[in-house]
């Protein structure tokens, strides 16, 4: 110190004047300078402060971090940022790396005027984090036991369901994660599920006789009652929901041929096996699995829902709130639609792999969407919940998102020259060059089927099925088979990426859902 | 594309001026699947309460019946006055059962057993040499087809049934 005063500035160029005996603040300054008659300080930097907020963040998040320089005359008070990890903008804001262990990370502010003048700060990632409480753990495993052969590509996750109000609960493993259906379904001990908990039915009628619901899958329905139960998903709770508790076919009421004539398809709720999964948790892009469709505001009653009397069960409109409904949706936060994130799975496949069902869309630090291109979904018209695929110059408007289904699902050998597998593989490719690398685009629709949003192309590869099936692996990035209309982007398509759905008219960042993003 | 009057016979409106769609309620209740004749058409609209719409393609003849939950279901008609094939689009499926008669037991058995090893959890897709079989969708958008190799008109591609 020369005895002079000196000048305080930090980067958002707040500039302090300081004097004896007098003091005066000037905000927003910029490089303006005064100074007092007869003195003319010697520029030169004082020193350098760095202060990062917030100071301890999740990977791959971002902290904004300030310099305090100070200076003497006009030495100028710019610096240059650098961090031991991550990036750091030439502004300070720091953005984390990918971590899986905690990372203290040194940011690091030097000066342009005198480089021997630095400052540091500890940004600490993916360390301890307040809980979120949002983050329900999946795996892609073998399956539920009893399995004749394990499952492959199935993601699943452990719920927690309660009689409404009690504490009387059970934790159910081995329920599937799937985005292409709608609220939550739990095998029942009479079909060999883990489901012992007497939930309570919903009534169909004011006679109090029980509400049915058969629902159709690809290959295959369900058919049991309603029931209500309190749905416990990590820290998240959603109260009194209506579920599905599905029933075998050799339990009563038996299930109506006009629910079973709907598909080829077998009874899915006759056994583990048949089901794959002790249950189902269908969080795709809807609050009900039916909607207005089965209200009274739909002519005609479809095969959905049944009230089941003494002597049989009839079809019967419900309301919106008698429909088994996406439980995300009745959470109190993290409500507008999750995500699913799996790690990458290289060709030959991976065994057991895990990830998250994250809840919320830009609710919490740990679910923004980022970059992610947003797919809009009608959710009216002839494609609901269908986005755009276009492949070789051919545009498919049934194409959709699926990790309930456990391959990549696309049309036929005569259209995409892929050799089916022999024998009892039969419905599976098995391209002779394996594998087989190719390209598509994908994009939203409205409900006019008109082409909304910005198009983002897929890279995919198809290995022979015979080969994988051999691995001994559970998960598959590659395993694809012949299907009809549209692609049917299974399981195959959520490794190695982020993949969000947003729910029908809940809010978020990119706006009202329902829709895809990734 | 010409607007056909009715199932059966071959004979076309010749006012260019017609009706672009003729729509019929016609409250027949028949028998009436894949393979048989055409007057089963009429058995499925009225079991699913719809409005029917029938166009001739020249080589078959089209008949799209709109069921009052805005289910469509396609049924195809050869000259020799067969349904040879049968596809439906919709928030749900049409009674498969009714639709595709003979066919739906067939269908059911050739479904892949749950204990083999590579089952899939996917579109229904089963294609033997006596029927092909498509079911696809999710939850609130269904859609399919079926046909019978054998009867589908010679110089119809299959990728016309849909």
């Amino acid at each position: 110190m020369t005895g002079r005063p000196g000048l305080l500035l930090t980067a958002q160029k707040v500039v302090w004047w300081v004097a004896p005996l007098l003091a005066l603040t000037l905000a927003g300054c910029g490089g303006s300078e005064y100074r007092f008659p007869g003195h003319k300080p010697e520029p030169m930097v004082l020193s350098v402060s760095v202060t990062c907020s917030p100071s301890s963040i999740p990977s791959g998040q971002t902290s904004q971090c300030s310099a305090t320089v100070t200076v003497q005359g006009n030495a100028a008070m710019s610096v240059t940022w650098s961090a031991t990890a991550g990036q750091i903008s030439s502004s300070g804001l720091f953005t984390a790396p990918l971590v899986t262990s905690p990372l203290s990370v040194t940011i690091t502010a030097i000066s342009q005027w005198d480089p021997t003048k630095s400052g540091t700060a500890t940004v600490t990632v993916g360390g301890t984090q307040p809980p979120l409480g949002n983050v329900l753990p999946i795996v892609v495993d073998a399956g539920p036991a009893p399995q004749t052969f394990a499952t492959v590509n199935e993601a699943f996750a452990t719920v927690t369901v309660c009689i409404p109000g009690t504490q009387n609960c059970q934790t159910i493993d081995h329920v599937l994660v799937d985005t292409g259906s709608y609220g939550l379904r739990l095998l029942s001990a009479a079909g060999g599920g883990e489901l012992t908990l007497a939930l309570p039915n919903q009534p169909a009628d004011s006679k109090g006789n029980p509400l049915l619901e058969c629902t159709v899958f690809l290959g295959g329905y369900t058919w049991g009652n309603v029931a209500q139960a309190d749905v416990t998903l990590a820290s998240e709770v959603a109260s009194s929901v209506p579920v599905q508790v599905i029933i075998p076919s050799t339990s009563s009421p038996a299930v109506p041929p006009s629910c079973s004539s709907q598909t080829t398809g077998p009874n899915m709720g006759n056994s583990v096996i048949a089901l794959g999964a002790n249950g189902i948790l269908g969080v795709g892009p809807f609050q009900q699995d039916c909607g207005v469709a089965c209200t009274t505001q739909n002519s005609t009653i479809p095969n959905v829902y049944y009230d089941c009397m003494r002597f049989g069960c009839s079809p019967t409109y419900v309301t919106l709130a008698q429909q088994v409904t996406n439980p995300v949706t009745l959470f109190a936060t993290d409500n507008n639609g999750v995500l699913v994130q799996l790690p990458a799975v290289p060709n030959g496949g991976s065994l057991d792999p895990s990830g998250n069902l994250i809840f919320g869309i830009g609710t919490q630090s740990n679910n923004g969407l980022g970059g992610a291109t947003v797919l809009a979904v009608p959710d009216s018209g002839t494609n609901i919940g269908m986005v755009i695929t276009t492949f070789k110059g051919v545009t498919y408007p049934d194409s959709f998102f699926d990790s309930g289904s456990n391959g990549l699902f696309f049309l036929d050998t005569a259209t995409t020259g892929i050799a089916t597998c022999k024998g009892q593989l039969s419905p599976w490719y098995c391209p002779s060059n394996s594998p087989v690398n190719l390209s598509a685009t994908n994009q939203g629709q409205n409900a006019n089927g008109n082409p909304v949003g910005t198009p983002s192309t897929v890279n995919f590869s198809i290995e022979s099925a015979s080969y994988l099936f051999t691995t001994g692996n559970t998960a598959f990035s590659t395993l694809g088979g012949p299907g009809f209309g549209g692609f049917d982007w299974g399981l195959t398509f959520f490794y190695g990426r982020i993949v969000f759905t947003a729910v029908d008219n809940m809010s978020t960042p990119a706006g009202p859902g329902p829709y895809y993003a990734y | 594309m010409h607007i056909f009057r009715f199932v059966g016979n071959r004979g076309r409106m010749t006012t260019p001026a017609l009706l672009s769609v003729l729509l019929l309620t016609l409250p027949l209740p028949v028998m009436a699947v894949l393979g048989d004749n055409a007057a089963s058409v009429l058995t499925d609209q009225a079991q699913m309460k719809g409005t029917l719409r029938s166009v001739d393609n020249h080589t078959y003849v089209t008949h799209e019946i709109t069921s009052g939950s805005g289910t469509v279901v396609r049924e195809f008609v050869s000259p020799a006055g067969v349904v040879f094939g049968v596809a439906w689009e919709g928030q749900f499926p049409p009674d498969l059962q009714q639709l595709l008669g003979p066919y739906y037991q067939p269908a059911q058995q050739a479904t892949t057993p749950e204990q083999q090893q590579g089952r899939r959890r996917a579109p229904v897709v089963i294609e033997t040499p006596g029927l092909v079989v498509h079911e696809s969708g999710h939850m609130r958008s269904f859609q399919g087809r079926a046909y019978v190799p054998q009867l589908v008109p010679q110089g119809v591609e299959a990728s016309e049934i849909h």
